[in-house]
């Protein structure tokens, strides 16, 4: 005891180790997100400057609306505790039968825009939608899993987009449709950024504020004691699978008309990268928990982290591998994460 | 607390007489945050059954671990026949002849009785499987055993109760001189408890050691020899079974003393709730009428498989019903479904935690208020009102005593005993009339039990709310109970009422006829 040294050597393990507490508090609460977010920003911002400065951030942002749009979808089925392997072939059924209704409306009278633009929004939201409802039938009413349900709906819809459209893009589209949800700005702010507010806004106050959010959460959480507390379990499965159908054919509308092309393969890396940005985002695989806020702050992580390999030039071919790698990462840390849990539950 | 403290300070030999087969000394464990155990002395002899006794957490749990090899410890050592053991896995422990059946089970469902049986130990003949001598020894040990299991069936279609068993089977599968149970009798029937009790003192003949963690406080007196008591992590004290009166272990084990284990509860009967006739229900349940007032306790009494907790969820709606009528609160009830009961006043409370009972990944708040969400006091037409559940679920948390007081906390982290508490506030946000308990204390601790209690008596005499207590405890039933229902074989063969309500009469009409006392 008389080793001052000893002393001041103990009190750093202590604090060491009350950090470390910290830490895994935190990343039990909040998920690997944290994490990555430094790395990146760090990471790319030394490698290459132009990745911090504003006007790439705004370009990020206006690019990131597609992916968080169709993540807050996502997350939709992954509280419940499934997944939606279609939500890419919905975008692009969306894009492929709006593009379509459009293109036609205008064929017939050129002078129709405001009728065209609306018809072929409503039919493409109409045709995403129904396949949401497809599966939340199969899922819900049928006891399918969420795994082949979707995984089949995804054969079906890019089948039938392929079918509709033999392959090749669908143009013609009105000119202003593009112009207005693809490039316009309001307040020099892109039109898509207020509608991915608006829809994020919407998504908090349902999760956050609603019977429905909550007992998303519950039956994805433990959906035999959600039934024993009178939730109508199947009920809120179909409107999760809906919902998230139609949120996945938002975002498609919006791509379309970014693209201003109907296009059968747009969506083809959704899946994966929306599930990404869930899990990333601290979206427990088992259902039952997961923030929105992070989910947001997850998607724009990756739409940005693909920009700073753009601008580092690493290969596209390349960022698939990584996208992968960054997936799996994102699985086992979300396992580490319930191990981490299961240890501060013995107090 | 001064006999306490000088009962800790005592060394746990009370004599010195038969030597240890295994000796702990000074073993902590930490835990992120928490010391698990801290300091624990543990002495085990050779041909005993030491009972493990605490509240939930108390650190039973990672002591049975430690000596298991599933954990290793932080400090202290482990003596196994007086020589220095360091188990570095479950296996290495086994191999050492320490044999240990947990809670949770280690088969695999989708294999076969006689595959899980030897389960990393199988026979082989060079590269290959010798099945037919495996089938051999499965029905050997089984039959050793005498445990009436098919060696080919499949684990997933087996009773709790027969996983349980062979979750033993397995355990002495090979000669074990150290054997760990971890509340094994939890899903066992009576006769299949009176035969592990056998089996615990064949090995006990035979000069094994036997460690046993219950919260039953009549099974420690059937089978235990001496009981250690564990308090946040510490030995408070290790004593000879004779010496181990309820009140005094409570008292050990809380720290704080109990008047009375269970309350004496002042039943006045009032308006009938539920009365239900003929209800044929499941495979099981056929025939059964019974009626629960509002103002007191009934007991639904039976041996687990006699289909009491089936006859529970029949009237919440959740085992299909196929004959008979039911009314509550003098309507008829058609079709029942857990919403339409619970909207009605009645509420189930499920014997499974974990299971049913609560949304684990979700906090104590959104566990409470979930099923009341509908109620205008939770939520206007479209949005929440999540002050005013703030303030009902705090206020449920603080009559309850859900310890620690935090509302915004995951249900997963809390103890068995505050979980259960959490599903009987659940089931108060709607302020029903008609409580169906189904094992109410399964896996709580005693503490908490008689808190389960205490909180039933004020239900019945303060609220007037009715109470079908569905148990397999009988002391429970005794007690608690104003009439009770004894069922065998999916039908209710008696009724008893106030002072009828005794061990013998309840035992008796749980058996077939002639073999009745047995149990006692």
């Amino acid at each position: 005891m008389a080793d001052v040294g000893v002393g001041t050597e103990e009190i750093r393990v202590a604090l060491g180790a009350r950090l470390l507490r910290l830490a895994r508090v935190t990343f039990v609460h909040l998920g690997v997100l944290p994490l990555l977010l430094a790395i990146l920003v760090v990471g790319f911002g030394v490698a290459e400057p132009r990745f911090v400065s504003g006007q790439n951030i705004f370009n990020v942002a206006r690019q990131a609306t597609y992916l968080t749009i169709v993540s807050m979808a996502q997350m939709l089925a992954l509280l419940t505790g499934g997944f939606d392997l279609s939500v890419g072939v919905i975008l692009a059924m969306t894009s492929v039968v709006s593009a379509k209704a459009m293109s036609s409306v205008v064929a017939g009278d050129p002078n129709a825009v405001g009728l065209a633009i609306t018809l072929g929004i409503l039919a493409g939201l109409g045709a995403g939608t129904s396949m949401g409802i497809a599966n939340g039938f199969g899922i819900a009413i049928l006891n399918v899993s969420p795994f082949m349900m979707t995984l089949a709906m995804a054969s079906i819809g890019f089948g039938l987009a392929l079918f509709m459209t033999g392959g090749v893009p669908v143009y013609g589209m009105p000119t202003q449709f593009g112009a207005t949800l693809g490039f316009g700005k309001l307040l020099g702010i892109p039109v898509p950024v207020y509608v991915t507010v608006v829809v994020i806004l919407g998504m908090y106050v349902l999760l956050n504020w609603t019977r429905m959010g909550r007992y998303l959460y519950a039956i994805g959480g433990n959906i035999k004691a959600s039934a024993l507390s009178g939730i109508p379990t199947r009920s809120y499965l179909f409107m999760a699978y809906v919902l998230c159908g139609f949120l996945a054919s938002l975002g498609g509308v919006m791509l379309t008309a970014r693209l201003e092309t109907g296009e059968a393969n747009i969506g083809a890396a959704m899946p994966l990268r929306s599930i990404a940005a869930c899990v990333i985002g601290g979206v427990s695989l088992r259902g039952g928990t997961g923030k929105l806020g992070s989910v947001v702050l997850a998607a724009v992580f990756i739409d940005w982290f693909e920009n700073g390999m753009n601008l580092v030039r690493i290969q596209s071919y390349l960022q698939m591998v990584v996208l992968g790698v960054l997936l799996i990462f994102a699985v086992v840390m979300d396992e580490v994460r319930h191990r981490y849990m299961a240890t501060l539950r013995e107090v | 607390m001064a006999l306490t403290d000088a009962e800790a300070d005592r060394p746990p030999e009370l004599s010195s007489g038969a030597p240890a087969l295994l000796r702990l000394r000074g073993v902590s464990k930490w835990f992120p945050g928490v010391q698990a155990l801290d300091r624990v002395d543990f002495d085990l002899r050779a041909g005993e059954v030491h009972v493990l006794f605490g509240e939930n957490g108390a650190g039973k749990s990672t002591l049975i671990n430690i000596v298991a090899g599933a954990l290793r410890p932080d400090e202290g050592h482990l003596l196994l026949r007086g020589e220095a053991a360091d188990f570095r896995s479950v296996h290495d422990a086994r191999q050492q002849g320490i044999s240990a059946v947990f809670q949770e089970f280690s088969l695999v469902p989708d294999m076969t009785v006689e595959e899980n049986l030897f389960l990393g130990a199988e026979l082989t003949t060079g590269p290959f499987l010798n099945k037919p001598a495996l089938h051999r020894r499965a029905e050997e040990t089984l039959s050793r055993l005498g445990f009436v299991l098919r060696p080919r069936a499949r684990v997933n279609r087996l009773s709790r109760a027969e996983q349980q068993m062979l979750e033993i089977a397995k355990a002495l599968r090979s000669n074990v001189s150290i054997l760990i149970l971890d509340e094994p009798t939890a899903a066992l029937t009576e006769r299949e408890t009176d035969r592990l009790f056998q089996l615990i003192r064949e090995c006990r003949r035979q000069g094994a050691g036997i460690i046993y963690i219950t919260h039953r406080m009549n099974e420690i007196h059937r089978i235990g020899d001496r009981i250690t008591v564990l308090r946040d992590g510490r030995r408070v004290a290790t004593l000879e079974v004779p010496e181990a009166t309820g009140e005094k272990l409570v008292e050990l084990m809380t720290g704080r003393r109990i008047e009375a284990f269970f309350p004496r509860v002042d039943h006045d009967p009032g308006e009938e709730l539920l009365a239900v006739e003929g209800l044929g229900a499941g495979s099981l349940v056929r025939d059964v009428s019974l009626t629960v007032c509002a103002g007191e306790i009934v007991g639904l009494a039976g041996l687990v498989g006699s289909g009491k907790s089936e006859v529970g969820r029949a009237c919440f709606g959740i085992e299909p019903v196929h004959a008979g009528s039911s009314r509550f609160r003098g309507r008829p009830v058609t079709r029942p479904t857990p919403r339409k009961m619970l909207e009605a006043g009645l509420v189930y409370l499920p014997p499974d935690r974990r299971t049913e009972g609560l949304v684990l990944e979700r906090n104590v708040r959104e566990n409470i208020a979930l099923s009341a969400l509908s109620l205008p006091q939770f939520s206007g037409r479209v949005l929440l009102k999540r002050r005013s559940e703030r303030g009902i679920c705090a206020r449920l948390a603080e009559r309850l005593k859900i310890v620690p007081r935090r509302i915004e906390r995951g249900a997963a982290f809390f103890s068995g005993g505050n979980q259960q508490k959490m599903v009987i506030a659940k089931g108060l946000t709607r302020n029903p009339g008609l409580f169906i308990m189904d094992e109410p204390t399964t896996g709580i601790d005693v503490g908490a039990k008689t808190e389960v209690y205490t909180f039933m008596k004020d239900l019945v005499e303060q609220e007037g709310a009715g109470i079908l207590l569905i148990s397999s405890d009988l002391p429970e039933i005794l007690h608690l109970a104003n009439r009770t229902y004894v069922m065998y074989r999916g039908t209710v063969r008696a009724e008893l009422k106030g002072a009828e309500i005794t061990e013998q009469a309840v035992l008796s009409h749980c058996f077939d006829s002639g073999t009745g006392a047995a149990g006692g």
